[in-house]
């Protein structure tokens, strides 16, 4: 079972090591893992991919909210939005291929980036499942690079991952 | 005020007196502070007594331990006390030097990563790179080490910083917006726990070394159910080894009724432990017929980690034993009791007197002349096992060993640390000849302090706990175990240091030995020879259950005709 789970730290010093060391650790298998700043400064978010059963997710997540710096840890059962970004590098043999190739980037709106005489990149952005499908579409002309960010996600609606204001006194 | 005079004063503000630590290169700054400071500092002989001191520190006094190293080696050698530390959840704060800054990441001399190869062995950890977050970072880690579930945290500081100069205030704000434990059980979990129990037929109390200051709740709680009490090897002390419902500890080596009530048991509470491996044996084997488990615990994690449980309560053991004790009604188990009481009486934790020495004999003397009135420690092996089952103990933080870990050589430097934390008190390592000579460094901070520490190493001339397993499950090849041919002469090597050193090999003065060793006023080593064919029974081999205990020694049988 693949789940996506949220992840909201502060950023500081190793945090990324301490969660990627973590799961390696722990033995639990990571598809991918995203991360990035917020709007709020100081925080820091992370999509994590894993796959297992509810007991291996529930571990993941009762391991994850030990660490002193992971604020809020959600796994995103609810409906959801999820987007990967990819950059693909396709060889283009010849000038009828090159037709086709456009095409097909058509039907997955992906957007041209760069143009050279025997390759051209693409940008996409969708779910897994739709970048795995182009770059599939894409392997018999030639693939010559992928680069995908892993995915990202946020709750649809007002669910939102926070701090909860309040300090610990000395 | 530079930073190291400023990390002294946030250790004393958080109430702190004694600091274990060995001094080097990059940590020195604060070597220097601590010329003019109150804190009191223990010069051991390697960083790891340092660190195991702290711990047995912190064991012993329900404080925070606190050790000091250099950069590199120094920090490296705190490794596997801080791993011990983590797995018996022991609230210790480590403070390491690092090269200077701007050297670190070049390979600097005695420069490691620090911070990164401790990750995986602390709660917690930091390096400091401004000088103004010293006080705020002391504050957290100790905030971190001893709340929620205790554990080890290190601090990490650079020597420019140690050397910065500091203006700031040690009146500090923590904020850690991801780190609040939860103390309170949910009221209506408690509810259903205490309805679970009305309603068994056959329940046990166990509990953990995550209960060992809530000893009065539990016995409060136990004494108004009437609940049979099964506290782990490291529950041991938080409820009286002599009181009518302890049953002796549980697993790999626990006593027969323990770990009989647990297979029948129909329902389990379980308060402050982590169902270790060495107590569940084969988890899918674990407790078969409880079809309730109540798990109590203030790490989140460990509930649902390895058993199912159909109560989770999330909150501090003290806390919610209280809770327990007032809603607690009699339980009506008399028959129960009937049929753990005839496992009790013919399976006590026993042996077979001999012609010649036994470690079990040993620690029963001491036990006997002390009235149990001692802190015990011990180092990893058949020596500890025999201690956990053989010294009944009575007051709660009265036994420090190694649970998690099994970390072979902790019990002469917990002793150094128990001594420590309780001055006037009598401290016991019981230590065995392996275990005993991985530290034994340790004799000279003994010495140096005066510490009145007995040490009695059992004194087999094996690995003895190899052994048996070589004996029991590698049909006698004896592979790399044998010690007798090159150990050293015990008492003589204590004399060494000027401590009392003493040889007993002889049974028939066995009570005087163990006088001598008592009325001496300071540290004594007793090395006891002990027959070197001693197994630990009964025993649950590694990753079976209750059903697959050895109750009595297989080879004695053997030569007894049986």
């Amino acid at each position: 079972m693949r789940h996506v789970v949220s992840v909201l730290v502060q950023d500081k010093p190793g945090v990324l090591q301490r969660i990627a060391g973590l799961i390696a650790r722990r033995g639990f298998n990571i598809e991918s893992l995203a991360v990035g700043r917020t709007h709020q400064e100081g925080l820091s978010r992370i999509s994590l991919v894993v796959t297992g059963d509810d007991r291996v997710l529930e571990q993941v997540e009762k391991q994850l909210n030990r660490l002193i710096e992971v604020i809020k840890v959600t796994d995103h059962s609810e409906p959801h939005v999820e987007r990967e970004l990819a950059l693909v590098k396709v060889a283009v043999p010849g000038m009828e291929e090159r037709l086709e190739i456009k095409d097909i980037a058509e039907a997955f709106r992906a957007r041209i980036v760069d143009v050279a005489r025997k390759s051209i990149i693409f940008e996409l952005t969708g779910d897994s499942v739709k970048v795995h499908n182009f770059i599939e579409a894409m392997r018999p002309y030639g693939l010559m690079e992928v680069m995908r960010t892993g995915a990202v996600a946020l709750s649809r609606g007002e669910q939102v991952l926070k701090v909860r204001e309040k300090k610990a006194a000395v | 005020m530079n930073g190291a005079a400023a990390i002294l004063k946030a250790l004393e503000r958080q109430g702190v007196t004694t600091i274990f630590g060995h001094p080097g290169g990059t940590i020195m700054p604060t070597y220097d502070a601590l010329y003019d400071s109150p804190i009191r500092h223990i010069l051991v002989r390697h960083e790891q007594g340092g660190v195991h001191a702290a711990t047995a520190y912190a064991r012993a006094s329900g404080k925070v331990g606190v050790v000091m190293a250099t950069s590199g080696p120094g920090a490296l050698n705190l490794v596997t006390g801080l791993q011990d530390a983590l797995m018996d959840s022991t609230a210790v704060v480590a403070i390491t030097g690092n090269v200077p800054q701007a050297l670190i990441g070049t390979d600097a001399f005695q420069e490691a990563d620090v911070c990164g190869i401790t990750q995986p062995v602390t709660k917690h950890n930091f390096q400091i790179r401004d000088v103004g977050d010293i006080p705020r970072v002391i504050a957290e880690a100790f905030y971190i080490a001893s709340t929620g579930r205790p554990g080890p945290v290190l601090v990490d500081v650079p020597k420019d910083v140690q050397l910065a100069p500091f203006s700031g205030s040690f009146d500090v704000e923590i904020n850690l917006p991801g780190y609040r434990p939860t103390f309170r059980g949910h009221p209506r979990q408690i509810e259903r726990a205490l309805e679970a129990l009305e309603r068994a037929k056959k329940p046990v109390l166990m509990v953990g070394g995550g209960a060992q200051h809530a000893s009065a709740e539990l016995i409060a709680f136990a004494e108004k159910t009437g609940i049979p009490v099964i506290p782990t090897l490291m529950g041991l002390g938080a409820f009286p080894g002599t009181h009518r419902q302890f049953l002796g500890m549980p697993g790999m080596h626990g006593s027969v009724a323990a770990n009989w009530a647990i297979h029948n048991a129909d329902t389990i509470l379980a308060i402050g432990l982590r169902f270790d491996d060495r107590v569940t044996g084969k988890v899918s084997r674990f407790a078969p017929n409880a079809h309730t488990i109540i798990h109590v615990d203030i790490d989140p994690a460990e509930i649902g980690k390895l058993v199912s449980t159909a109560i989770p309560v999330v909150g501090d053991a003290k806390w919610v034993a209280a809770e327990l004790a007032k809603g607690a009604k009699k339980l009506s188990i008399a028959e129960w009791w009937q049929q753990v009481d005839e496992w009790r009486t013919k399976h006590p934790f026993s042996w077979n007197p001999k012609p010649y020495l036994q470690s079990q004999e040993v620690i029963h003397a001491f036990w006997e002349a002390t009235g149990g009135k001692a802190v015990v420690t011990s180092g990893v092996g058949q020596h500890q096992m025999f201690t956990a089952q053989f010294f009944k103990f009575d007051q709660p933080r009265s036994w420090i060993n190694s649970g998690g870990l099994g970390t072979m050589g902790v019990g002469l430097p917990f002793a150094i640390g128990a001594a420590l934390a309780r001055p006037g008190e009598l401290v016991i390592d019981f230590d065995g000849d392996g275990s005993f000579q991985m530290t034994l460094q340790e004799l000279a901070t003994v010495k140096k302090y005066n510490l009145p520490v007995k040490i009695v190493i059992l004194n087999n001339g094996f690995l003895g706990m190899v052994r048996q397993w070589q004996d029991l499950f590698h049909a006698r090849r004896y592979s790399e175990v044998y010690l007798a041919d090159s150990n050293p002469d015990f008492a003589k090597l204590a004399e060494a240091y000027g401590i009392k050193g003493l040889t007993l090999s002889d049974r028939g003065k066995l009570a005087e030995a163990v006088q001598e060793v008592l009325e001496h006023d300071g540290p004594v080593l007793l090395d006891c020879r002990v027959h070197h064919e001693e197994g630990v029974f009964p025993m649950i081999p590694s990753g079976g259950a209750a059903e697959d205990m050895i109750i009595e020694n297989p080879r004695e049988a053997v030569e007894a005709g049986d």
